[in-house]
């Protein structure tokens, strides 16, 4: 039996752990995802300028009773350090899916410096850090980041391989 | 001529109501706050730089019925340009940003921060697709935002101009835990 395309799965583990607000910078693997929640009501999608913001919101959303979720690709990883040191601080609930460029297949180098770094740096940031790479087990995953992130009230990152995701096509 | 801004912070939060919720920028703003009168309903910040107005959005979002005034200062709002275009593009109807601005980093020094340059904060706001903002440059001014504030039912900016005096610092919670739960609390909700 075929799984559903992982994009579907992280969807449907976003509504059912109720989260109503998700931050983003438009990113190519996320785009599925992207335009199931925007064409969703029951959840407020929010166009960031960089990715940090979404860790902000996050912590305002927390604040006020509501779960917020975070979406980027890898390069956006270093632009949160700061703001995490707030969830850190706070014991603040962050959920971030991470679309990993600068490994399987890349064909661009200037994505390697900073997607070699996502897992450590994540991790020096306080965060539990998964990996998913095949399909079938982009939901176990996804459902374990969200008990730790909301009910232990922890910084979870699941990075989301580039070989799940597939190759950028460069030219047409 | 420019405000106090401890007695500016005080005529802000004045009978504020149990539907206000105000979140100050890291540093002398959230000292002002701390100074009108503390309340569990205060989500003090000692750190996060960049992020108030974000938290502000992403409690405003997560409150419609509450009203969030993100009251912060002008090298605060200078590292996080970008959310006045991320609120710019979401418009929620609760929430204020209201910036005390001094033209300095006070809590490092008083280096002069670009506001004293040619950086037009509320002109910033407008372009990031605000529609009302307002400058505040005297106690008139001032009254008139506290009005606002209170009948708040449009995505509000609001740059207030300050004297660059530095009051004694007046030290609120720290335990950001503490802020969390007694902030939640105070909402009804599981701390």
């Amino acid at each position: 039996m075929s799984v559903p395309a992982w994009q579907d799965q992280l969807f449907d583990t976003i509504k059912r752990a109720g989260i109503s607000q998700v931050g983003y910078v438009p990113d190519a693997g996320h785009t599925r995802l992207i335009e199931r929640c925007k064409a969703d009501p029951g959840i407020c999608d929010v166009v960031l300028t960089t990715e940090e913001e979404g860790v902000a919101l996050a912590a305002g959303a927390w604040l006020g009773g509501a779960r917020a979720a975070l979406l980027m690709q890898s390069s956006g990883a270093g632009n949160c350090i700061n703001m995490l040191s707030l969830m850190r601080t706070c014991r603040f609930p962050m959920l971030m899916f991470i679309t990993m460029r600068g490994e399987w297949e890349e064909f661009n180098p200037w994505q390697v410096p900073m997607g070699s770094i996502v897992d450590p740096v994540m991790k020096l940031c306080d965060a539990e850090v998964y990996r998913a790479s095949e399909p079938g087990e982009v939901k176990g995953i996804a459902e374990r980041a969200v008990r730790q992130a909301y009910g232990d009230e922890r910084i979870v990152a699941v990075l989301l391989s580039q070989q799940l995701i597939g190759k950028k096509v460069w030219t047409k | 001529m420019s405000l106090n801004r401890r007695a500016a912070m005080a005529r802000l939060v004045a009978g504020r109501g149990d539907d206000l919720l105000v979140v100050p920028g890291l540093g002398s703003t959230t000292w002002d706050l701390a100074a009108a009168g503390d309340d569990p309903r205060n989500f003090y910040m000692w750190g996060a730089m960049g992020g108030t107005a974000m938290i502000g959005l992403g409690l405003a979002l997560a409150q419609p019925d509450k009203r969030v005034a993100v009251i912060t200062g002008d090298g605060e709002m200078l590292m996080g340009l970008g959310s006045l275009g991320t609120i710019g593009v979401q418009k929620p109807g609760n929430l204020a940003v209201i910036v005390f601005d001094n033209a300095v980093y006070g809590e490092t020094g008083g280096q002069p921060s670009h506001t004293q340059n040619d950086v037009d904060l509320v002109a910033v706001a407008r372009a990031c697709g605000i529609s009302a903002c307002v400058d505040v440059r005297d106690e008139a001014d001032l009254e008139d935002l506290a009005a606002r504030l209170k009948r708040l039912k449009e995505t509000l900016f609001a740059r207030v101009a300050i004297n660059a005096d530095e009051p004694p610092r007046v030290l609120p919670e720290k335990d950001g835990v503490e802020l969390k739960q007694r902030f939640r609390a105070a909402l009804g909700l599981k701390a």
